[in-house]
């Protein structure tokens, strides 16, 4: 009773019902249906076979590096992407425009351009990479140079996220904090980051998602060395040259279930804090 | 509203049919990744010579990639009349999984369906700064090799099977030193690309790596492109004979009433014409005559055949390249 009373709501959309089954049939055309198709085609073969595929130790080596760096470039995203989007929505300076527009680039432009240029920074012998080396840093074939590339990934989420609540958040709460006497830091962690945080996690959520799927930019800069710096969309592609579309898709599977899982995790999360955020 | 209307049919449907009446017949070569320029040049000639016999226009598309991923594009529908891919295997498998030709297709055009072969070399930076001459040279400590995933790229599959039959060779049929030998050689291998193509460019452009192993035309076409001041090409003194074969894919060209002209166009490449052109794109041709016109671009060396040290493609597969295969355990001993 009380789920129809919030369906219903009053909107300028043309009411609930269309929208309501348009949202539906969309969903299930452009998410659902394909989705399946993974699970069934994994379902069509024998479970000994998809087990033996799964747990192969290059494959669990794989889900270790695709899930380890897609978390570690997620993180590196938040701390570095929120610094961006607070630079960017609180500040004026010349050139701005140009920034903001730089933001969306690892967006538009082809994931492989990003993982050629980016391998030719970071190898040994190229300009950034040679100074990392020096330090004893090696960065293109390994799986730092994983996480690096799933960074630049995963930038634009975490700002485009974090910068319009920025945006919009009240300066007068921080004024009124500090005028009650709270220092800087306070007025930080107490008043603006409570604000952001759902944002943050949104931003989180997707630039890890992203980074899990992400093929293009990755292939280059990892190496692709079996047990070290092969992620598991590799693995899927190499299963399907091998003819092997079963176990493709078992290792698609686990993939989705578990990036659905996770994925949930966050949205249930980030729905706790807003609700203890209207409570307080 | 009206006339706009008639325009936009007229603009859909008439450009349509007119092409598939008076149109050029086409035919669609689906071909792996270093053949872009041989294919360029064979697609003119024959163009050429089918007008001079028959009157009729042909046009021949290329596509290229990864051998596998070509064969796999062909297994999932992509209308190829002839495929002309980088091992036997990847044709038999079109054949086993989407059952477009027969199985018996390489013992129907002479030389086991392959019009020109060639061979793995090394390419290495000018100079050979690291002496790198032989198989055993790149197993030594420090040397950097660059070659790509052999689940993934039929050249690859042919250095490494060139690097086992050398080494089975050497210790009269050893096969545990022959494992010895190629878990060493995969332990000086920093990156593994997924296609010759890109590995010639992680070496040739991203300067990684001593030694590449390559394709023999590829070498030469990164030296011509690349510069004759960066790189020079080391032939070994062993190494395998890869035989890329051709085949009509029999349904497709069926349906698109292309048979007899995809039938031509790969037996163009047997022509003096189709082979010297190999000849010229540094495909080593089955013609005396064509390889008399390049007497130096050949080095003679000992070559061996995948049936003769592995016993055919399937087993080859089966027991290096499949999962839990040789392949598999070089990487799975080092942990």
């Amino acid at each position: 009773m009380r789920l129809q009373t919030n369906f219903r709501r009053p909107s300028v959309l043309p009411g609930f019902w269309p929208a309501f089954s348009y949202t539906v049939l969309y969903l299930s055309l452009i998410v659902l249906i394909p989705l399946s198709a993974v699970f069934l085609k994994a379902a069509s073969s024998s479970w000994g076979h998809l087990w033996k595929t799964i747990s192969a130790p290059n494959v669990l080596a794989a889900y270790r590096l695709s899930f380890g760096a897609s978390l570690a470039a997620g993180l590196v995203s938040v701390v570095t992407g929120f610094l961006v989007a607070w630079v960017l929505a609180r500040y004026r300076f010349p050139g701005k425009a140009l920034a903001d527009a730089l933001v969306d680039l690892p967006f538009a432009l082809p994931t492989a351009v990003a993982g050629i240029a980016l391998t030719s920074l970071y190898t040994e012998n190229g300009w950034v990479g040679r100074y990392l080396a020096a330090l004893g840093i090696k960065v293109a074939f390994t799986p730092l140079g994983v996480v690096v590339a799933l960074t630049f990934i995963g930038l634009p989420f975490v700002v485009r996220s974090v910068q319009p609540v920025l945006a919009d958040a009240d300066r007068e709460l921080e004024e009124a904090a500090r005028s009650l006497g709270a220092t800087g830091w306070q007025v930080f962690c107490r008043v603006i980051f409570p604000i952001v945080r759902p944002a943050l996690l949104t931003g989180f959520a997707l630039a890890f998602a992203r980074g899990l799927g992400e093929y293009g930019s990755v292939i280059f800069i990892s190496g692709n060395l079996p047990m070290k710096t092969e992620i598991a969309p590799l693995l899927i592609v190499t299963k399907l040259e091998q003819y092997d579309y079963a176990g493709a898709t078992a290792i698609a599977s686990v993939m989705l279930v578990a990036s659905f899982i996770l994925l949930l995790g966050v949205n249930v999360l980030q729905r706790r804090t807003r609700r203890f955020m209207e409570t307080e | 509203m009206k006339p706009t209307l008639l325009l936009l049919a007229a603009l859909i449907l008439v450009p349509g049919s007119a092409l598939n009446a008076a149109g050029p017949v086409k035919l669609l070569n689906v071909s792996y990744d270093p053949t872009r320029e041989l294919y360029q040049e064979i697609n003119a000639a024959f163009a050429r010579s089918w007008k001079a016999r028959t009157g009729a226009d042909v046009q021949v598309s290329q596509s290229h990639g990864g051998s596998g991923k070509q064969a796999r594009s062909v297994i999932d529908g992509l209308q190829a009349d002839v495929v002309t891919l980088a091992l036997a295997y990847d044709i038999d498998s079109i054949a086993e999984h989407a059952g477009l030709l027969a199985a018996g297709w390489q013992s129907r055009l002479p030389n086991n369906s392959t019009p020109y072969t060639s061979t793995i070399v090394f390419l290495v930076r000018k100079g050979n700064p690291k002496h790198i001459r032989d198989w055993d040279d790149l197993t030594r400590p420090g040397i950097s090799v660059i070659t790509p995933n052999p689940k993934t790229s039929g050249g690859a599959r042919w250095s490494y099977l060139a690097a086992w039959g050398q080494a089975l060779k050497k210790n009269n049929g050893d096969e545990r030193k022959a494992e010895e030998f190629i878990t060493r050689l995969y332990k000086n291998v920093p990156v593994l690309d997924s296609g010759a193509r890109g590995a010639t460019t992680t070496f040739a452009q991203r300067g990684i790596g001593d030694v590449l192993l390559s394709w023999e035309n590829e070498a030469f076409l990164a030296l011509n492109e690349l510069g004759k001041d960066k790189l020079e090409v080391v032939t070994p003194p062993i190494s395998i004979l890869a035989e890329p074969p051709v085949a009509v894919v029999d349904k497709v060209a069926a349906r698109h009433g292309t048979a007899e002209v995809a039938k031509a166009y790969l037996e163009f490449l047997y022509t003096e014409e189709g082979q010297e052109i190999g000849a010229r794109n540094y495909y080593r041709p089955r013609s005396a005559q064509a390889i008399s016109k390049y007497p130096n671009r050949f080095p003679k060396l000992q070559l061996f055949t995948i049936d003769e040290v592995f016993g055919g493609w399937r087993k080859a597969q089966l027991r290096h390249f499949e999962d839990g295969g040789v392949f598999d355990r070089i990487y799975s001993a080092g942990r």
